[in-house]
């Protein structure tokens, strides 16, 4: 059983061992994100300091792009694009769900592994050629995709229409047909998993919050992803094939394309049919590690665990049923605007109840503020905030005003953006032991935390006010427009933020590295958890378990349990005479 | 055989973990969720097809009017070949069912037989669809270019109303949909014909045999249920209404 005399290649790169797998999504999508994060801040340079020559543009971008230093339109455009992309899919999709699903599903519901390690494998490595490929399109002759990440018709459908519109677009297509598939093979999994493979014990109410976010978020991406590829199929046709499904009376350079009878707003409808339930495929994991995290360091059962399982379940299904909400300016029927506001504020309420969970499980519990804590309650409060803003951009009549501007701006990146961030380095943190068997410095986790979060707020809280003046999001620049100028010096504060935020996260990786080689060693249960994952060996074997699979006696959650000798009661215990398992203690 | 093992469990006791809630293997459960998500792309297509036709409601042609010729007649038969084709796919699901039906009993001439008849339909109909797709044109006898040029994917000369003496314009999304859908399920009827090829080499090597079970054959037939399935769909919505 032990991996000592495995060949390199079967045990670190083609390996089928979930535990691998999950290290693999991890470093992939860590070194995917700080790519997306170094264009921000590259862009965020020319808002803040408009049309001024800087010289690390030019080291990054060369003279092509950044000719004197001073940042190429065009490139603005594209890097505004894939920072996007890459943060949207690559850390928060395949990052987040790939690292925490492989890791936590088979560990915590008693596995010895994922249904099907083969295609586990395979989902890993589409995920990789999909990164692979997105990199690669930085480098084409055109440039990159540059129509946004949401990639509209026509600038996505008509090659000429602008220069990331070719061969750059072309690989991203190609790229995000990878991911697809890596989704879909890595969600099947996933979901078979839970549902076949829960050991003895472990019934659907016993299973950590973790296992019910990531179970809900993986049938979202198997039912929302294949209308992205429907959207990208009929996109692709558009491009190459001659068709006219997204286009209609189309003028490039005063010449007429022969091209009618489409409609762009086919695509918004599909797009937003996947765009939508994607914010969620983003935040339910990040809920699922909050819960798991805040329970146990608040050394107190989650508050309403059946509320909370109810209210991934509401928003899973209301997901998929608000894409109008990204569309009231597309000429929609007010009415229809309507019944979307109401779906939209629906949401607010499963939200609202995980927020209060949150903080009725934070209520009078035995706080222990490591990193991983911290983190967690950052979650919640980027969380609420950006919550908030969500309730205004809901209703129709308000976001017409503000759609396009910074407000909506702040307001995803808050929500979904930094949430999702904070749960996956609270996630981290918490892991960290389970999946390098040492532990990360604490100093250091303290370090980051502090920057990071006051920085998150410092890059996008400003913004708010931005939007509400009007500011559009986007843009090359504003020094066209006059009635901007006073609002500069808050560009100029955000620039600021970000960078010192930036270099933040080098602390984070510094950290990361070393402790995985030099950390010191973990013992075998360091936060007194209760879920399966901690009775497993440190050093990781092949079937997790040595000898027989454990049996599940109670849920996850008996911390500080009355008549209980510590404050944790792990799930493998039985229950006592007279005992009640669950909320009903 | 596994429903009469699971008729004795209560409810209560599947879901208690250490075992498949639903009696069925990962693999086949995974099938099925391959299946749901294919669907849905399905779904998109057929309601992106749904959009174009309602922004087109007053001139969107009537299939019944295009699809009107039958192959080596010259008769009048609007949506005969469709419904011929259709057909053979159904018969071909059926065939395919008792495949799997012959598995169940390890029968391997009958699981041969079969799924040999349900390869040779899906073959048929992919077949058909390729002459259907030369000749969707071919002008309303049958003939070559009476009155106007071939559709293709971006060319269409079918309008509401047209007859050889009287062509309408319609409006191009008409083929583009046609050729997509048509061309989408095809490749899904097309990977079905491969795969369940490839099955079957297997049975007739004994590789099932030596394994215990027919559970593959299952699993290739849910497959090939569902692209049959999504045939009535885009038959329904596509040639009919």
């Amino acid at each position: 059983m032990s991996g000592h005399s495995e060949p390199f290649i079967t045990k670190y790169l083609f390996s089928h061992d979930h535990k691998m797998i999950s290290r693999q999504f991890l470093i992939t999508g860590t070194i995917m994100a700080f790519i997306g994060m170094i264009m921000s801040l590259l862009f965020r340079l020319q808002l803040a300091w408009p049309g001024e020559s800087f010289s690390i543009l030019n080291v990054f971008l060369g003279d092509k792009w950044a000719p004197g230093g001073v940042l190429d339109p065009n490139m603005y455009l594209a890097l505004v694009t894939i920072h996007g992309t890459i943060m949207v899919f690559f850390l928060l999709t395949a990052g987040l769900s790939g690292t925490f699903a492989n890791l936590l599903i088979p560990l915590q519901i008693g596995a010895r592994d994922m249904a099907s390690g083969f295609l586990n494998m395979l989902s890993y490595w589409f995920f990789f050629g999909s990164s692979v490929v997105m990199i690669a399109s930085l480098f084409v002759e055109s440039g990159p995709a540059a129509g946004g990440w949401t990639v509209y018709p026509p600038l996505s459908a008509v090659p000429e229409a602008m220069p990331g519109s070719g061969a750059g677009m072309t690989l991203w297509l190609v790229s995000m047909s990878l991911f697809i598939i890596s989704s879909l093979l890595g969600g099947l999994n996933y979901i078979v998993t839970i549902i076949n493979l829960r050991t003895k014990g472990m019934n659907m109410t016993r299973l950590p919050l973790t296992v019910w976010a990531l179970f809900v978020t993986a049938i979202i991406g198997v039912l929302s992803f294949p209308v992205l590829f429907a959207a990208a199929l009929l996109l692709i046709f558009d491009r190459s094939f001659g068709t006219s499904f997204y286009l209609s009376d189309i003028y490039i350079a005063g010449e007429a394309l022969d091209r009618t009878g489409g409609s762009p707003l086919l695509y918004h409808h599909l797009f937003w049919f996947l765009g939508h339930p994607e914010v969620y495929i983003i935040i339910l994991p990040a809920f699922g590690i909050a819960s798991e995290v805040i329970s146990c360091n608040a050394r107190k059962p989650i508050f309403g665990y059946r509320a909370m399982i109810g209210s991934i379940l509401a928003i899973g299904f209301l997901s998929f049923i608000v894409w109008g909400h990204h569309m009231y300016v597309s000429g929609m029927n007010p009415f229809i605007g309507s019944v979307f506001v109401f779906t939209t504020l629906l949401i607010a309420i499963p939200s609202a109840v995980k927020a209060f969970n949150y903080l009725t499980t934070l209520w009078k519990g035995s706080i222990r503020f490591t990193p991983a804590m911290m983190f967690a309650i950052a979650m919640v409060s980027t969380f609420i905030t950006g919550g908030v803003t969500g309730i205004i951009l809901a209703d129709a009549a308000l976001d017409i005003n503000l759609h396009d501007t910074y407000f909506v701006v702040a307001h995803f990146h808050i929500v979904m953006g930094l949430s999702a961030v904070m749960a996956m380095f609270a996630g981290v943190y918490h892991w960290f032991p389970k999946m390098w068997g040492r532990m990360l410095n604490k100093k250091l986790g303290y370090l980051h935390f502090w920057i990071t979060f006051i920085c998150a707020y410092g890059v996008f809280f400003p913004q708010h006010f931005q939007g509400l003046a009007g500011v559009p999001r986007r843009y090359y620049t504003y020094s066209e427009f006059p009635l901007f100028d006073g609002l500069q010096d808050i560009s100029i504060l955000v620039t600021l933020f970000a960078i010192v935020g930036g270099l933040a996260q080098f602390i984070f990786a510094f950290n990361f590295v070393y402790s995985m080689f030099r950390g010191p060693r973990a013992p075998q249960n360091p936060w007194g958890a209760n879920s399966l994952e901690w009775t497993t060996p440190v050093e990781h074997i092949h079937g997790n378990w040595v000898g027989d699979l454990p049996v599940v006696h109670r849920w996850a959650y008996d911390y500080s349990k009355p008549g209980k000798e510590h404050d944790f009661v792990p799930q493998t215990v039985p229950l006592e005479e007279g005992e009640v398992d669950g909320e009903g203690h | 055989m596994a429903g009469e093992v699971t008729k004795n469990i209560d409810q209560k006791t599947l879901w208690e973990g250490g075992r498949s809630p639903f009696s069925v293997s990962y693999g086949k459960m995974m099938m099925w969720f391959f299946l749901i998500s294919d669907a849905l792309t399905f779904g998109s297509l057929l309601a992106s097809l749904g959009f174009m036709k309602h922004k087109y409601v007053d001139v969107w042609p009537i299939s019944e009017q295009v699809f009107t010729h039958f192959p080596f007649t010259h008769a009048h038969l609007p949506l005969m070949y469709v419904a011929f084709m259709t057909f053979i796919l159904i018969i071909s699901s059926v065939t395919m069912v008792l495949a799997v039906e012959a598995g169940h009993r390890m029968d391997r001439k009958g699981v041969t037989f079969w799924l040999f008849l349900t390869v040779v339909g899906g073959a048929i109909f992919v077949g058909s669809q390729a002459w259907e797709w030369m000749t969707f044109i071919a002008g309303p006898d049958g003939d070559i270019s009476t009155w106007a040029d071939n559709a293709t994917l971006t060319q269409n000369y079918y309008g509401r109303g047209f007859t050889a003496e009287l062509p309408v314009l319609g409006p191009v999304q008409y083929s583009q949909f046609f050729f997509f859908v048509t061309g989408f399920h095809g490749t899904h009827v097309l990977s079905g014909v491969i795969i369940n090829l490839i099955i079957l080499l297997g049975v007739i090597k004994g590789k099932y045999e030596k394994v215990g079970h027919y559970e593959m054959v299952e699993k290739v037939g849910l497959y090939w249920h569902f692209v049959d399935l999504v045939w009535v769909f885009v038959f329904t919505f596509y040639y009919l209404v």
